[in-house]
């Protein structure tokens, strides 16, 4: 009885929460009117899961929250109830409820419980026969909050075999005495003569009282192991002062819902810690067995090598050399499979577009059709997780300023449904994800306009349309006429440009005004592992990201311009680009290249403006594994991180914008 | 330099030994002709000087990072962080990785210091430690946790925690950035 459920719990808030994608998206594709039985049966599945596993765990509330749309769904299964529009939704906002309480069980804060209430008065409404869905009702009610105030009177009678498996009685009595003052009185009149007496049976039976305000299902929950294996009636002691006890009750169950509604903003903070906390990961069974398959060929491959180690003479040469490619390949092969198991599919990413678009297209007024393509393209678990917000933000744009409404679409001559296209596809080391939408596109005059009169762009400039639609990516910038629910508060696409940058991707626009938008953005596969340019600085090595570097050039001396005597800038292709020498922000005393022409300048890029970063030399181009160096350290200006050469010494990785930033303050 | 090993060895296996029972032992070292203890729980292991990779604008300090077995772990000079002469990097130069626990001991890192050399490990009972008495004022004695005898010298017991907790000084460096900034 004394195992411990919560080290259970994790997983089945995972579970449940996978239960809930299910209903959801079951729920985005049933048909109207003509439901397939096998699909409302998934959902009904999903709900049912929950509802068990949320009984055994004792979350009563969760439990009984969705035996009602369990009674729906049965209902609809049956053919007995129709598949109303109207019944869907409810049940959509239900799954939002009950992921809501989840997510405060999980963090274990206080649910709002007017919503609650509020939800489950609309299903049964809806579940009409409020004889059926009324009862479940009241039972809800009753079951969790019935507490007798005085206490409890249990008769429990146990089968002969109870402790044959592995109950124990008197663990059971001993967790109500926990409960609260108990009393118990043993029946000892089944006991046999000793020599009939089998050791392994109970013949005792108890009457046992409870004092004090405890709820039946706590006391349930006592016995939950057992329940079949023994003779269990609970009676709620009554006594005169019952009475202002109820009272009582009644004002401390409206207190923890002000409770819950104060606290309800730390609550959603409680939640970003526990997920930082602990996050898990499902890996397909295939992944684990290449991974095993390779570790077992490095295992024999190891063992190979060291064989040839113990007695190694100069004949056997070619055989180590052949041993050391092998190892090289299989260490090679294992690194990949290991960052396989990190990487899903984009589809944990999309499967909210559908609903998203639903609603707010009915919020709108707008009949919009989603199309997704490539939902299996897989990308790393943290850029799934990281990429989710610019997404929505960037579908929520097509939505509310790309596609328009209904009249206006028919009046430009395009059919009356617009398209939102979710796109996702591997090309080279990245993963690419468009988004498409067939609406008005951007009028490059309003930008320009807007642009000009935010200050952004000086007055009478000659932009090309790809600059203008560059535009909106500008901080501060919004064109949208009225501030709208869905987008418009001038926080927009400079942010998804910034959060994108800081994944290592990039997002561009293609706009034709009239036609429609593409925003495409390109991401690393992984933020494990990232293509690095290894230079040299004096005698130390750094890392610079390959994405970030245009070129690499040699320069002399005419190229060179100095701004103001001081500030170095030097002449590319008609453009001036300032000089960064790495060796002066990072305090370098040792480098060997002094002036401008003995070194290198690489071109590299942050936030679309070219720099060139002055350093001794080149070295290669690798693949690195990128180590914290928070774990042991703190943050470095400049320094996203670090990784181990070949060499086993430790090689700092460059943040290239950071360091631009740096070198404009010193 | 066979000695020097030979006496590392020899600490590592003692620490090893110590860690299974328990009782206050310090791992004692010296610097400057001081002779310093370090609670021997926190000690991981004692390591050879090498050459680390230099992490620029950081504490005066910080010598630089290190690959211990895939984890990247600052180094730090003991000398320069109490403001003793600095000495030249001998064989003897000894590092000694230990585990800090952050002010409100959540987190646990991996800090590694520098020292002139090991001594020993000795026993000091918590009632032979003497609190320490108030030094001039230059000294910073907050690091100290007491004082104690190994034969006849004085051994004086850090505070790994405190002295280690660089998040205190890292935001000192940046308001001096700011500063500058001004």
């Amino acid at each position: 009885m004394s195992v411990d459920l919560e080290q259970f719990h994790q997983v089945f808030f995972e579970e449940s929460f996978e239960g809930l994608d299910i209903m959801e998206t079951g729920l985005m594709e049933l048909d109207l009117g003509a439901a397939n039985s096998e699909d409302i049966n998934t959902i009904f599945r999903a709900a049912h899961s929950i509802k068990g596993g949320s009984g055994t765990f004792g979350f009563q509330g969760i439990a009984d929250f969705t035996h009602v749309m369990e009674t729906l769904l049965d209902e609809m299964r049956d053919g007995r109830r129709q598949v109303t529009r109207e019944a869907v939704d409810s049940l959509l906002k239900s799954v939002d409820i009950l992921r809501m309480m989840m997510n405060c069980e999980q963090d274990k804060s206080d649910p709002d419980t007017d919503t609650i209430k509020r939800q489950l008065t609309e299903l049964e409404a809806i579940l009409g026969t409020s004889s059926g869905g009324g009862e479940v009702a009241a039972e809800t009610t009753s079951s969790s909050s019935t507490s007798s105030g005085a206490g409890w009177n249990i008769v429990f009678e146990p089968d002969a075999n109870m402790m044959l498996t592995g109950n124990d009685p008197l663990r059971i009595i001993r967790e109500l005495a926990e409960l609260g003052e108990i009393e118990v009185n043993t029946h000892q009149e089944k006991l046999p003569v000793f020599s009939a007496l089998e050791p392994e049976n109970c013949y005792l039976s108890w009457d046992i009282i409870l004092h004090g305000d405890i709820a039946e299902s706590v006391i349930k929950d006592v016995f939950l192991w057992v329940e079949d294996e023994c003779k269990l009636t609970l009676t709620p002691i009554v006594n005169e002062s019952a009475q202002p006890v109820a009272e009582e009750a009644k004002s401390e169950a409206t207190q923890p819902v002000k409770a819950a509604a104060t606290t309800k903003a730390p609550a959603g903070d409680n939640k970003k810690a526990a997920n930082a906390g602990s996050s898990s990961i499902r890996v397909s069974i295939d992944k684990i067995d290449d991974l095993i398959n390779m570790v077992g060929e490095l295992v024999i491959t190891q063992s190979m090598l060291s064989l040839l180690g113990e007695d190694f003479t100069m004949e056997n040469l070619e055989k180590l050399q052949d041993g050391l490619g092998q190892l090289e390949r299989h260490t090679r092969e294992m690194q990949e499979s290991v960052m396989m198991i990190r990487m899903l599919p984009i589809s944990f990413s999309f499967s909210r577009f559908p609903r998203l678009v639903r609603d707010l297209s009915t919020q709108m007024g707008k009949k919009i059709d989603l199309v997704m393509s490539g939902e299996n393209t897989e990308i790393d678990k943290t850029l799934i997780e990281k990429i989710g917000d610019p997404l929505v933000h960037l579908v929520r744009n097509s939505l509310d300023h790309g596609i328009e409404m209904p009249a206006d679409r028919i009046a430009a001559g395009k059919n009356e449904t617009g398209t939102i296209n979710l796109n996702a596809y591997h090309k080279g080391g990245n993963i690419v994800i468009e988004i498409t939408d067939d609406g008005k596109g951007i009028d490059p005059d309003a930008v320009l306009n807007k642009a000009i009169e935010k200050g952004l762009v000086p007055p009478g400039a000659n932009l090309s349309n790809q600059q203008i639609n560059e535009l909106i990516f500008q901080a501060g910038f919004s064109t949208a006429k009225e501030i709208t629910d869905v987008s418009g508060r001038g926080v927009g696409m400079d942010v998804v440009r910034k959060n994108i940058a800081s994944l290592g991707g990039a997002v561009e626009i293609q706009s034709e005004f009239g036609k429609g938008s593409t925003f495409t953005i390109r991401l690393p596969l992984t933020l494990a592992i990232l293509d690095g340019q290894t230079v040299i600085v004096g005698d130390e090595i750094y890392i610079i990201p390959l994405v970030s570097i245009v070129e690499s050039i040699q320069i002399n001396s005419d190229m060179i311009n100095k701004v103001a005597g001081k500030g170095e800038t030097f002449k590319l292709r008609d453009e001036y680009i300032p000089i960064v020498r790495l060796s002066s922000v990072f305090g370098i005393e040792n480098a060997k290249a002094k002036e401008l022409e003995d070194g290198l300048l690489v071109v590299v890029e942050a936030d679309r403006k070219p720099c060139g970063l002055f350093i001794d030399d080149l070295l290669g181009q690798q693949q690195v594994v990128i180590k914290s160096l928070e774990q042991n350290y703190h943050r470095v200006d400049g320094v996203s991180g670090a990784t181990i050469l070949g060499d086993g010494s430790v090689a700092l990785i460059l943040d290239i914008p950071g360091l631009l930033r740096m070198s404009v303050k010193h | 330099m066979k000695n020097a090993e030979a006496v590392v060895e020899e600490i590592n296996e003692r620490i090893d030994n110590a860690q299974q029972q328990d009782g206050d032992e310090y791992l004692t070292f010296r610097l400057a002709n001081e002779e310093y203890g370090f609670d021997i729980l926190r000690v991981q292991e004692i390591r050879g000087w090498e050459k680390v990779t230099r992490i620029p604008n950081s504490l005066n300090y910080v010598k630089g990072v290190l690959n211990l077995r895939g984890a990247i772990v600052p180094i730090m000079d003991l000398r320069i962080r109490f403001d003793l002469p600095q000495a030249e990097y001998t064989p003897t130069t000894v590092v000694v990785v230990l585990s800090v626990m952050s002010v409100n001991g959540t987190k646990e890192r991996i800090v590694g210091v520098v020292v002139d050399a090991i001594s020993d490990v000795v026993n000091a009972k918590t009632s032979d430690i003497q609190s320490t008495p108030n030094f001039d004022a230059s000294i910073e004695i907050e690091y100290i946790q007491g004082l104690a005898t190994a034969g006849d010298k004085m051994l004086m017991l850090v505070d790994v925690d405190k002295l280690l907790n660089i998040e205190e000084d890292v935001s000192l460096l940046d308001s001096e950035d700011h500063e500058d900034d001004d």
